[in-house]
């Protein structure tokens, strides 16, 4: 069910979302998860490991309709909605420009991708095969790959777990480099306080299990004085609101 | 035969010190002709030990090549054997693939036709055959599809294997942008069934050309099989063995020029980890 309506905003309105174990037991990820994102922000949802982020995710993203509840995605398509994985998920038998093309709609597949390898360092490794990058360079493959589709809506699951803090922090600038150029509404999943505070504009701070909102902290303050400084003021102010998350 | 791979011959000892230096692409194909080179002398000595019709010299089978090749003839029935090895290859490969796929896929209803696969695995070739001539004559269709029907199921086993190991990732991946059907199979599909179509493929061949010898010798009036066939009622050993060779010979540059180089292209992001 995707009722029309709310025009470029992500509303989000799940009821219940419930799994059947292997021991057939009922486990339940979500009830009553609502949550509005406006266009062009960058939103972020935390919570705490294994608490319904990625299901979330998955039911936004129409992999998964075993759910109750309703959702509406920003943009007059529906469709223009990507994804970027914990794991890069690019085809290993393709390069990495056939991999970004390939995400790209058919009529624009011809596009001039310059601009945006140049922006992510990618432009030496266009034609490289996934198994011959780093993991910190096939993350930024799939970061083109979803940007390369100009999306009116783009999820990220913590596309910076497992990387090194320095490496995950360039990465993170990258992203809100090509973010910036190309505005877009942005959810991201994420259980790392710091790089929440840091990519957005509101942090959609979820309960475990079952997940719902246990609030929103609106980011006070422009990205570009987010210094080291203001960071730590930052998660100061968040504490003072949410003591025992991150 | 090369003059250099005479001089191998004759010179065998220096093979090993030789290993892995610049020769290291010469040696591989120098020792396959010396071991053909062999296995030919030890041919030509056994039959002048034990001369007999049934067991003819390699020189006779040269004649026969030539004679046979000189008058067309053998390119003929090579072609006629070749085209329904060609045919029969595609149509089991099509047929196969597609019903593995489906069989692989994770839907409870498939498991229905698992005892068909099984029984049809089981059917001897020469079982389909006959049936086939009998249900729909004495004619090429038949001839072919009898071939394919034999093939058929070991590439259904072999495709459903590659179905079930299918990656999840991929296809939601493919989902979520949006690809088309042509490009989820060119680019998600049959890149990850790659292997398995390769393995069916290359004990496809090596089943099918036999198979096709059977079919034509029982039912018809060119190819390979049937020269086979006619060489044995005229108790011509060095015909047989002469298309026998002729054969395998095509067999084996199919797999050199065609099959090796292709794979090669299809695995080559695999190549480049190393």
């Amino acid at each position: 069910m995707r009722p029309v309506g709310a025009g470029g905003t992500l509303s989000v309105d799940i009821k219940e979302k419930s799994f059947r174990s292997a021991e057939g037991v009922r486990l339940t990820a979500l009830r009553g998860l609502s949550f509005q994102v406006p266009q062009g922000e960058f939103a972020c949802l935390l919570g705490p490991s294994g608490c319904g982020k990625t299901t979330t995710l998955r039911i936004l993203l129409g992999l998964d309709q075993d759910f109750s509840g309703s959702f509406h995605l920003p943009g007059e398509h529906q469709d223009r909605a990507v994804a970027v994985f914990q794991e890069p998920t690019l085809l290993p038998w393709r390069t990495v420009e056939q991999n970004v093309r390939l995400g790209i709609p058919k009529s624009r597949r011809d596009a001039d991708l310059d601009q945006l390898f140049e922006s992510l360092g990618l432009t030496e490794m266009r034609n490289l095969f996934p198994s011959e990058l780093s993991l910190g360079l096939a993350r930024r493959a799939a970061l083109a790959r979803a940007f390369a589709s100009e999306p009116a809506m783009l999820f990220l699951d913590e596309p910076f777990a497992s990387l090194d803090e320095q490496t995950a922090d360039r990465l993170r600038l990258l992203l809100l480099g090509v973010w910036s150029a190309r505005p877009t509404t942005a959810l991201m999943v994420t259980h790392n306080l710091r790089e929440a505070l840091m990519l957005s504009d509101r942090i959609i701070v979820l309960t475990g299990r079952p997940a719902h909102v246990r609030g929103v902290f609106v980011v006070p303050m422009p990205r570009r004085h987010r210094d080291r400084t203001e960071m730590n003021e930052l998660i100061r102010t968040f504490h003072l609101e949410y003591p025992d998350v991150g | 035969m090369k003059p250099e791979d005479g001089v191998a011959v004759g010179d065998p000892p220096r093979l090993t010190p030789a290993r892995g230096g610049a020769a290291s692409l010469v040696m591989p194909a120098a020792t396959v002709a010396i071991s053909l080179v062999g296995l030919g002398v030890l041919w030509a000595v056994a039959a002048a030990v034990w001369p007999s019709r049934a067991f003819p010299p390699p020189s006779d089978v040269w004649e026969v090549l030539l004679r046979d090749g000189a008058s067309g003839e053998l390119a003929y029935h090579l072609g006629m054997t070749l085209a329904r090895v060609a045919a029969s290859f595609l149509l089991a490969m099509l047929v196969g693939s597609v019903i593995g796929v489906v069989l692989g896929s994770p839907r409870r209803w498939v498991e229905f036709f698992d005892p068909w696969v099984i029984l049809f695995l089981n059917i001897p070739a020469l079982v389909i055959i006959v049936l086939a001539y009998i249900w729909f004559g004495l004619n090429e269709v038949a001839a072919v599809g009898a071939v394919a029907v034999n093939k058929i199921p070991n590439v259904i086993v072999t495709m459903r294997e590659g179905a079930r190991a299918l990656d999840r990732r991929y296809s939601e991946m493919a989902t979520i942008y949006r690809f088309g059907v042509l490009d989820r199979l060119r680019h998600v599909l049959l890149p990850q069934l790659q292997p398995y179509l390769a393995a069916a493929s290359r004990s496809g061949i090596a089943l099918i050309w036999k198979i096709v010898l059977v079919v034509e010798l029982l039912g018809r009036s060119n190819g390979v099989g049937f020269q086979i066939y006619l060489s044995f009622q005229l108790f011509d050993v060095a015909a047989i063995l002469a298309y026998t060779l002729a054969f395998v010979a095509v067999m084996l540059l199919i797999e050199l020029l065609v099959v090796q180089p292709f794979e090669r292209h299809a695995t080559r992001w695999r190549r480049r980890n190393t």
